[in-house]
């Protein structure tokens, strides 16, 4: 057992928070057994109320799973909006590519080359037309 | 993360989160409250978990300003007198009869202490933290906690002196 001498120095220390953890467990050692000096006893409650309040249990049961789905199902939804943007950006590129990076220059020409003769014959063909005017009055005038 | 290997992490500090919410609360209940929500906000993230270095010390930190926030509210609506009618139960758990009458006083005078004494009081004195760990648990420095130590030991003893003086009744 701690002489009483040895408890009044730890006591000093101790209100000056100047005594180490395993220094505070001497005092508390000591105010918890029966043999307490009479002059210190009016600590001795102090270091009781901690012993006893670090003896309190929580009990109360604790529900852990809810939160655990909430947590996966909003990872999922947020893949899944993900998956959705990267597929649409993918997409995009290739509709607004230009001619051209698709054909060689070759084949522009020669494509143009090939829209230009039907468009000129295609303009031959309208003039030809006109002779149908000429024939369509003649009808009339025999219909009338 | 499992829900056992969570729960195996958590257990060994559960009661002193709740301990503490009790010495800023008072209530049972609304410690329990604290409680549970501070391990249900850890669990959902308990992925990121790993990342804490001490959980202990940051579930702490949690607790602390769980309830110093419902304290801050609890002012701020006029419930303080409702707050210091709870009915203390500490004392319905030891066994010592003799001693009943001393430990009431003692919880009496710890709940007349600043909310940042009763902190430190609380985790040095009933859970035997080392400085360093208060230190971070608080968010102060560890010069600061032997201050406000030193100020909440000392108060608890003059008032206890002098219920001394008066005599136990």
């Amino acid at each position: 057992m701690a002489s009483v001498n040895h408890i009044e120095a730890l006591l000093e220390k101790y209100f000056e928070a100047d005594t180490s953890i395993a220094e505070e467990k001497v005092l508390q050692d000591y105010f918890n057994s029966d043999e307490v000096a009479p002059h210190l006893e009016q600590y001795a409650s102090m270091f009781q109320f901690f012993k006893i309040s670090g003896e309190e249990r929580s009990t109360r049961a604790i529900p852990l799973k809810p939160g655990r789905k909430v947590y996966l199902l909003k990872w999922i939804s947020v893949a899944a909006v993900a998956a959705l943007l990267v597929g649409i950006f993918i997409n995009q590129p290739s509709q607004t590519d230009s001619l051209q990076a698709n054909y060689t220059q070759e084949e522009l020409e020669s494509a143009q080359m090939a829209l230009a003769i039907f468009s000129e014959n295609f303009n031959k063909g309208t003039q030809g037309m006109s002779y149908l005017k000429e024939f369509e009055k003649n009808t009339n005038k025999f219909l009338k | 993360m499992q829900q056992s290997e969570f729960i195996n992490i958590v257990m060994p500090f559960r009661d002193k989160l709740f301990r503490m919410a009790k010495r800023l609360l008072v209530s049972t209940e609304e410690a329990e409250d604290a409680t549970q929500e501070v391990l249900l906000k850890l669990w959902t993230n308990s992925n990121s978990m790993e990342k804490y270095r001490n959980v202990e010390a940051f579930a702490m930190t949690m607790t602390k300003n769980y309830c110093l926030d419902r304290l801050k509210s609890k002012q701020a609506s006029n419930l303080k007198l409702v707050h210091s009618n709870y009915k203390d139960e500490n004392v319905s758990l030891q066994k010592k009869v003799e001693v009943d009458d001393s430990l009431d006083w003692m919880n009496k005078i710890m709940n007349t202490l600043p909310e940042q004494q009763r902190m430190v009081l609380q985790l040095r004195d009933v859970e035997q933290y080392e400085y360093d760990e208060i230190a971070k648990m608080l968010d102060m420095n560890p010069t600061a906690i032997r201050v406000a130590l030193s100020r909440a030991r000392k108060t608890v003893r003059e008032q206890l002196i002098k219920k001394h003086n008066y005599g136990i009744s």
